[in-house]
């Protein structure tokens, strides 16, 4: 009988290493796990041994189920990073570390500006930055970067336009954004960049509460003052805002169209209906399934004991739910690894699930609509100036993504 | 079919709003969202099936007589 890893008393380390010649697929350990071991456990960073969920139904089912948390200042959550474990206890009650019912009120003060209305309101403004930051990169020198040129700078305009931050301070947030949320950063460096980041908005913060404007953070100011929100909670809220809505959309820009310069029979399609928004909108779910950037998991604690699989997971167990897995469960994705941009994909789990569910998703899926829709049309001869396996990828992070995308046309 | 809508539940994650816009809007203070026709017509009823199966939060349910 094939020997699975649980039969063999094995327990993988997680985050696991891809296989160097396929890196848009997860490890090979999630997809066998998936297969075959649906109620495995996996060893951390700290040597604790969480439970770890791969498939879709199992993800569907727990991410929405009361028993368990989001409460990252419990004893056996399992932390991402020695870093943030180190930060738990000192962070204010916000979405990402309450359940339901603060979650929702939370969740619900901060939402009005990422609703389906507000963000497709934004779509004039992104279309019109992106198509000056083609014809930058048009007017300038080949080889260029992508990340550099359409990558960062599309979701770094969004994100400082949305908030009220100007432009100009965008090196700051890009290189404090980027220490934060790397694997790589020492308790020190994450944070250095931690206060350096939280002085820059405290400052602004001041000046939104003496002057609002027409934007998120002037929006807080507001509620600070008519005091329905604290004022730490609006300062933790919007550095969340300046992470989370950063480097995932930028890798999202460069990974899909690395993996579009790979399928070029995609790529034509895409290209051909770059006109219909509905087979836009749809490539781009299945990007976000294809590559599912979110690579390390989305964390919870058990409250009670729950039954998975004729498993127990006992209360106070931590429970990993790896979101590849989901995207690459054969159950609900037939042939995972083929790159189908008619495929339905919009039931991915990229943006994970339940109550947790990426505020920014919204916003996110009109700049990658807007992007994907405009840049191959507008390029149609892009093309990759160095060989697929010199593209340096960035695995260290929450998300993966490129260091670099050095293109021609 | 009838539209049941669980408002306590929602997250106000915007999915039905953007699957099926004519069945569902979202509030304009916080988000969460509403339903514009509880008993939408057959032709809408693909896209309304979806919007249910995507809610994140499992907060909309639908009766199909
Ligand atoms: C393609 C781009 C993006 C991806 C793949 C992504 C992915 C995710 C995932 C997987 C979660 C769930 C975490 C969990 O369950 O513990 C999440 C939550 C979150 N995301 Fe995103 N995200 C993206 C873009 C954005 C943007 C643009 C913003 C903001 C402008 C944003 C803000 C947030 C926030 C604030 C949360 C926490 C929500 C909560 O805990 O209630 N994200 N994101
Ligand atoms: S998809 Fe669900 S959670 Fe999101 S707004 Fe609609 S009902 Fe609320």
């Amino acid at each position: 009988m094939f020997e699975t890893l649980a039969s063999a008393g094995r327990i993988p380390e997680y985050p696991m290493r891809r296989e160097p010649q396929c890196p848009f697929f997860p490890a090979a350990t999630v997809r066998e796990m998936t297969r075959e071991d649906p109620a495995g456990k996996v060893r951390i960073w700290d040597g604790s041994t969480p439970w770890f969920v791969t498939r879709h139904a199992d993800q569907r089912a727990l991410l929405n189920d009361p028993r368990l948390s989001i409460d990252e200042k419990r004893p056996g959550y399992p932390h991402m990073t020695r870093s943030r474990a180190a930060g738990a206890p000192h962070h204010p009650a916000m979405i990402t570390n309450t359940d339901p019912p603060e979650h929702t009120r939370l969740r619900r003060g901060v939402n009005a500006p990422f609703m389906v209305k507000r963000v497709e309101a934004l779509r004039p403004r992104i279309q019109q930055v992106l198509d000056g930051l083609i014809d930058d990169m048009l007017a300038g020198p080949q080889p260029a970067d992508l990340v550099q040129a359409i990558g960062l700078p599309v979701p770094t305009v969004v994100i400082t336009e949305l908030l009220g931050a100007p432009y100009a301070d965008r090196e700051m947030f890009q290189r404090t954004s980027h220490v934060l949320i790397s694997h790589d950063s020492t308790p020190e460096q994450s944070a250095a960049a931690g206060r350096e980041l939280g002085g820059y908005l405290a400052a602004l913060f001041a000046e939104k509460m003496a002057a609002p404007g027409d934007d998120v953070m002037s929006e807080m100011a507001r509620k600070v003052r008519a005091g329905e929100m604290a004022h730490e909670e609006a300062l933790t809220m919007s550095s969340a805002i300046l992470i989370a809505g950063h480097e995932t959309s930028a890798s999202m820009i460069s990974l899909g169209t690395l993996a579009l310069l790979r399928h070029p029979d995609q790529l034509d399609l895409l290209r051909s209906s770059s006109g219909d928004p509905k087979f836009v909108a749809g490539a781009v779910e299945e990007l976000l399934r294809y590559l599912t950037i979110v690579h390390t998991g989305v964390r919870r604690i058990a409250n009670e004991d729950i039954t998975l699989h004729d498993t127990t997971i006992k209360a106070g167990d931590g429970v990993i739910f790896e979101l590849a897995g989901a995207n690459y469960d054969e159950r609900e994705f037939p042939e995972p690894e083929k790159l189908d941009l008619t495929r339905p994909a919009r039931q991915h789990h990229a943006f994970g699930y339940g109550a947790h569910q990426c505020l920014g998703q919204s916003l996110a899926r009109v700049e990658l609509q807007v992007v994907y829709g405009t840049l191959y049309r507008r390029i149609p001869t892009l093309a990759l100036a160095v060989p697929f396996e010199e593209v340096p990828f960035a695995m260290e992070g929450v998300a993966y993504g490129l260091k670099s995308l050095p293109v021609t046309w | 079919m009838k539209v049941e809508f669980d408002e306590p539940k929602c997250v106000a994650a915007g999915q039905c709003a953007m699957v099926a816009p004519d069945v569902f809007d979202q509030r304009d203070d916080d988000g969460v969202a509403i339903v514009l026709d509880a008993t939408p017509d057959p032709s809408l009823h693909d896209e309304v099936r979806e919007a249910a199966a995507v809610c994140p939060a499992a907060a909309i349910r639908l009766v199909e007589q």
